[in-house]
């Protein structure tokens, strides 16, 4: 169980839902690990300033976690977490192991305009 | 005072900083804590703490969380993932300036800015970052089965992370700058039995190479200065940490290691000025020492406070001499409380 208080994706059904539900989405899929905990931090962070975008966690290690393992914009990922951006359900944007607040703001800005 | 005024600004939320601010809180100081990264500092990159006295084991994460919490319910401010962009600390109201915009001035400030792991800073190093170059065995060490690998050092966490990596890895190769290792003996003799893995030595990767994810790496011998290419598909760095200083050279008195020179108050060369934790000249560096620094810089800030206050209320200068009694005992009560904290 991931420890942040984001939404937890914990299920394909639940993924989908919220990615038919959302216009813009940024999800995290990762461990409690070293290079993921900064990115959930920076999440969690940015929630209250970035409304229009629904942020959310999933266990890496889960079945859900195909999900994005699958992705082939994360085929040649090796470095957790692989967090995605997606935008009326369509990936925009996909990076590998830790990103700063700042790399993290920079694509939301770009992608995810107010 | 307006808003942005504080009696103490902690910069760096690590252990040495939370437990500043608790201190600082609890001593009924206004303190903001102001983080360039994530709270918990390297606490967070440990997945299991087992030698915090009173907690038989926690993960690094829930530790920072309750610190962090901790340190809130006191009521200290903390700011986290800002960027300080500008320190000056030489008049007695000191200030710090985030973001570029916003500035906060202190009448004592805290450094507790920790370490970080250092990178190779090379080309291609930051565009293969998750894609073949890593800096935590633990967390990718799955992504490499079968595949040949390098481990980058020559210290304890390089050749602890490299036998690791032997139960994922075809083999894994040590690339060493010297013609001697750091680690300890036994950790030395059980990297040289394992049959997976063999040694570079007096070698740097000078460049990392591929196309949508990293296939080679360009390796310069120290001595020759000959560079040869390896193929490759997972580089780890595990180089060791370095003080997270920078931003303070110039502005505080550095060693030759860029550790903060303190004094016994762990005072810097600046009066009012503090400094606490991994930052600061000292042999152990362990979250047990962060956090007795961390009380010691704050109670050393307080006393500065408290004993400018006093000072500047019984000397008989015009604005004093206009002070209420009743003005002048929330200090006095301060000065008290230090002391009793002592
Ligand atoms: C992988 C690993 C495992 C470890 N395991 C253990 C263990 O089991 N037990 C143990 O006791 N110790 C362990 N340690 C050591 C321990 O984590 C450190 O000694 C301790 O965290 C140091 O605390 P600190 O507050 O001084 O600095 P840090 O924890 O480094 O925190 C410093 C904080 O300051 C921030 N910062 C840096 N520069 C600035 C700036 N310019 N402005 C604002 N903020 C800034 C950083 O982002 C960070 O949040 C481990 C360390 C690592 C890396």
């Amino acid at each position: 169980m991931i420890q942040t208080n984001l939404t937890h994706l914990t299920s394909e059904e639940k993924f989908n839902q919220t990615l038919k539900e959302n216009e813009n989405v940024m999800v995290c899929c990762g461990r409690m690990g070293p290079m993921c905990i900064p990115v959930y931090e920076s999440m969690e962070e940015l929630e209250p300033a970035y409304k229009h975008i629904k942020f959310a966690d999933m266990e890496f290690d889960s079945p859900t976690g195909n999900v994005i393992r699958s992705l082939p914009e994360t085929k040649n990922f090796n470095g957790l977490p692989f967090t995605v951006y997606f935008k009326n359900g369509k990936v925009v944007k996909a990076t590998s192991s830790i990103q700063s607040m700042d790399q993290i703001t920079k694509i939301l800005d770009s992608n995810f305009a107010k | 005072m307006n808003d942005n005024h504080y009696d103490v600004i902690v910069i760096g939320a690590g252990p040495a900083g939370l437990t500043a601010g608790i201190y600082l809180a609890r001593g009924k100081m206004k303190t903001l804590i102001l983080n360039e990264g994530t709270v918990g500092g390297q606490m967070v990159l440990t997945h299991e703490i087992a030698n915090y006295p009173g907690i038989e084991k926690i993960s690094g994460f829930q530790l920072a969380r309750t610190i962090k919490a901790q340190a809130l319910s006191f009521g200290c401010t903390i700011k986290s993932n800002i960027r300080i962009t500008k320190l000056e600390f030489e008049k007695s109201i000191k200030s710090v300036e985030v973001n570029g915009k916003d500035t906060y001035t202190g009448d004592a400030i805290i450094l507790a800015t920790g370490g970080k792991s250092r990178t190779l800073n090379v080309p291609g190093e930051e565009e293969f970052k998750g894609k073949g170059v890593s800096y935590c065995a633990t967390c990718d060490g799955d992504f490499f089965q079968d595949k040949n690998i390098i481990v980058v050092g020559g210290g304890n966490s390089a050749f602890e992370e490299a036998v690791s990596l032997t139960k994922y890895a075809k083999s894994v190769t040590i690339v060493h700058q010297f013609d001697h290792f750091q680690a300890f003996p036994h950790a030395i003799v059980e990297a040289k039995n394992n049959p997976k893995i063999r040694f570079l030595m007096e070698s740097k990767i000078t460049e990392f190479n591929g196309t949508e994810k990293l296939a080679m790496v360009q390796i310069q011998h120290q001595m020759t200065k000959e560079i040869t290419t390896m193929a490759v598909e997972g580089v780890f760095v595990l180089i060791g940490y370095e003080p997270s200083t920078q931003k303070l050279r110039g502005i505080v008195a550095l060693n030759e290691r860029n550790e903060i020179i303190v004094d016994q108050q762990l005072q810097t060369n600046i009066a009012g000025v503090y400094a606490a934790g991994d930052s600061i000249t000292k042999r152990y560096r362990q979250i047990t020492t962060a956090v007795a620094d961390g009380t010691i810089a704050a109670l050393s800030a307080m006393d500065y406070i408290n004993n400018r206050n006093v000072k500047s209320a019984t000397q008989p200068s015009q604005t004093n001499i206009l002070l209420q009694h009743s003005e002048l005992s929330p200090v006095i009560e301060n000065y008290q409380l230090v002391n009793y904290l002592h």
